[in-house]
């Protein structure tokens, strides 16, 4: 095989689940938003500055949206802590309580190292 | 009065063949597919099998009569045909629960597939499922941690985690082989793993191997900003050199050690699990001769039985087979045992070759590992037959990227991504795999040749053991 066809790999800082996506547009991050509502799980919205990314604990964005099932008030919500922030990453979770873990959790804003 | 004694031979079904017994909530009960001699009848075949696998042996002894047998007795209680095939049925034993060690699963299988196997009585024996009381099982710790647990530590959330076995199984140096590890988790998995083989040869000792990996998966955690493992395998000659190499896993570090359950005995990996629980390891299982033990339809146990025993015996991880891939395995039979793996309560159904309702009560669930020639065209069947809840592990399909291992792995990370994606936003994956994969690719150029690179490959072969249906 020439090696003039093999692509060096570079590796990528990313953020856990749909790190390796391209950013998604605003459609498709309402779809992940109405997933996580139609799952039962609460939303909740954490930030962090980049440097401390792999912490356990980032800041919580108020409290998780117990029993919140418009789509429009996270979205609103998530813009509100971005605007706050808009230098910290800005992640929704989704708390499972039956399972006792996050049913999934992905960066919706990513901020400026 | 008490008995007399009365020496000679009794059939079986005298004493072990109770069709009117109610099994208690607190029984082991047992389902064995049997086929017996010609002219055995059944009543005779199913009654040997209690007996043999409890309290009984050819002839009655004199000491028999110094214990209560109607307490301790093993009792064949009802038979059943198998579904197209008259040669054989199904035998349910019920087993009190005295007869047993707690938390002992060694000491359950020793019973129930000991001599019996062998019995001349029989053409073959299977034992098809077990239904373990909830009094046996808060005997058992089970997983190490289970789950919830693992994905908090590993900080993985809302999809299937990412692994591979690093390749080729063996021969590489310890410093080459950390290589490899680094490759593949700078490119985007989350585990890699050593193959079940690689202990401590002299190619490769097993320190050296652990300090290299371990170099492997910090650097990678630091460049990538996630979080990193590698299955250091721990499966060892003696006990003793078993605890010294998760020990050392331990001081230097590192989230997840891996243990071989059938070939290193139950005994062996009860330990192992005991000392993760108590040291905060998580636990991989592979599961290397099962399918000796598990394949044949009409002998030996089925691997719904040996998934459960892990269960108990502790494991934060188990192999369960593709479905897709290259090794045997039918899809219904798999998710009947994937549910014994990961579910609190598991209904009988017999379509997915679960014969017994069993409650796992509060023991903590095993992620269920899809490895064995698997590669991206399959990402979208496996996504939605395994879930989120399993580690979907691709060997070939990672280091056999014309780029290298970095592009395979990252080919396969964005492929799950995309397929998790989609499917949170409603679209049937299987239904319409190619498409979101083409999707994904025109964005990924190491999915785009991943994609080009294994298209023809498919591993059409029916399967062998399949459900009486």
């Amino acid at each position: 095989m020439p090696f003039s066809s093999v692509v060096d790999y570079q590796t990528v800082a990313t953020l856990e689940t749909f790190g390796f996506l391209p950013a998604m547009t605003q459609e498709e991050i309402y779809e992940q938003i109405a997933y996580v509502i139609a799952q039962g799980w609460t939303p909740c919205i954490e930030h962090v500055q980049p440097s401390a990314s792999m912490r356990n604990y980032w800041s919580l964005w108020k409290l998780p949206f117990f029993g919140e099932a418009e789509l429009g008030a996270i979205v609103a919500e998530l813009e509100a802590c971005h605007r706050a922030y808009p230098d910290h990453h800005v992640r929704l979770t989704g708390y499972d309580a039956y399972t006792q873990t996050q049913g999934t959790a992905f960066v919706v804003f990513e901020g400026r190292a | 009065m008490s008995k007399k004694y009365d020496a000679g031979v009794k059939e079986y079904r005298d004493t072990y063949w109770t069709p009117d017994y109610v099994p208690l909530d607190t029984d082991i009960l047992a389902c064995f597919k049997c086929t017996g001699q010609e002219g055995v009848p059944r009543e005779e075949v199913a009654a040997a099998v209690a007996a043999e696998s409890s309290t009984g042996t050819w002839s009655t002894v004199w000491s028999e009569l110094l214990t209560d047998l109607e307490f301790y007795k093993g009792r064949a209680y009802r038979i059943e045909d198998v579904p197209a095939d008259p040669e054989s049925f199904y035998a349910f034993v019920a087993y009190p629960l005295d007869l047993f060690e707690e938390g002992s699963v060694t000491n359950v299988l020793t019973s129930l597939v000991g001599n019996v196997f062998g019995f001349k009585a029989l053409r073959h024996l299977r034992l098809e499922d077990i239904r373990f009381p909830l009094a046996f099982i808060k005997t058992c710790m089970g997983p190490p941690n289970g789950i919830a647990v693992e994905r908090d530590r590993m900080n993985k959330y809302g999809r299937p985690l990412l692994g591979c076995t690093i390749k080729p199984k063996l021969g590489l140096s310890g410093k080459n082989y950390g290589r490899v590890v680094y490759e593949c988790l700078r490119g985007g998995l989350d585990f890699t793993k050593d193959d079940e083989n690689i202990n401590s040869q002299p190619f490769q000792r097993w320190q050296d191997r652990f300090d290299f990996v371990a170099e492997a998966v910090r650097t990678a955690e630091q460049e990538t900003g996630e979080r990193k493992g590698h299955y250091l395998n721990c499966t060892a000659a003696t006990p003793e050199d078993m605890y010294a190499r998760a020990e050392h896993a331990k001081q230097l570090g590192m989230p997840i050690i891996m243990h071989d359950y059938l070939t290193g005995g139950f005994t062996a990996n009860t330990g192992l699990a005991k000392w993760c629980r108590r040291n905060g390891m998580l636990l991989h299982i592979h599961r290397a001769m099962h399918a000796v033990i598990d394949r044949h339809p009409k002998h030996g146990i089925h691997f719904r039985v040996l998934a459960k025993c892990l269960r108990l015996s502790g494991g934060d991880h188990l192999h369960t087979g593709t479905v897709v891939g290259k090794l045997e395995g039918d899809r219904q039979t798999t998710l009947g045992f994937i549910d014994q793996l990961r579910e609190s309560y598991v209904p009988e159904d017999r379509t997915r070759g679960n014969f017994f309702d069993q409650d796992w009560a509060s023991m903590p669930g095993v992620f269920a590992v899809a490895s064995g020639g698997i590669h991206v065209w399959h990402m979208p069947a496996l996504v939605t037959i395994f879930g989120d809840d399993s580690v979907l592990q691709f060997g070939g399909g990672t280091h056999g990227h014309p780029w290298g291992s970095a592009a395979g792995a990252a080919a396969n990370r964005v492929a799950l991504e995309a397929c998790v994606k989609a499917r949170n936003a409603g679209r049937e994956l299987e239904k319409e795999s190619r498409d979101i994969l083409t999707e994904a690719a025109k964005s990924s150029p190491e999915l785009a040749i991943a994609l080009d690179t294994w298209k023809e490959i498919k591993f059409e072969f029916d399967t062998i053991d399949k459900l009486d249906l």
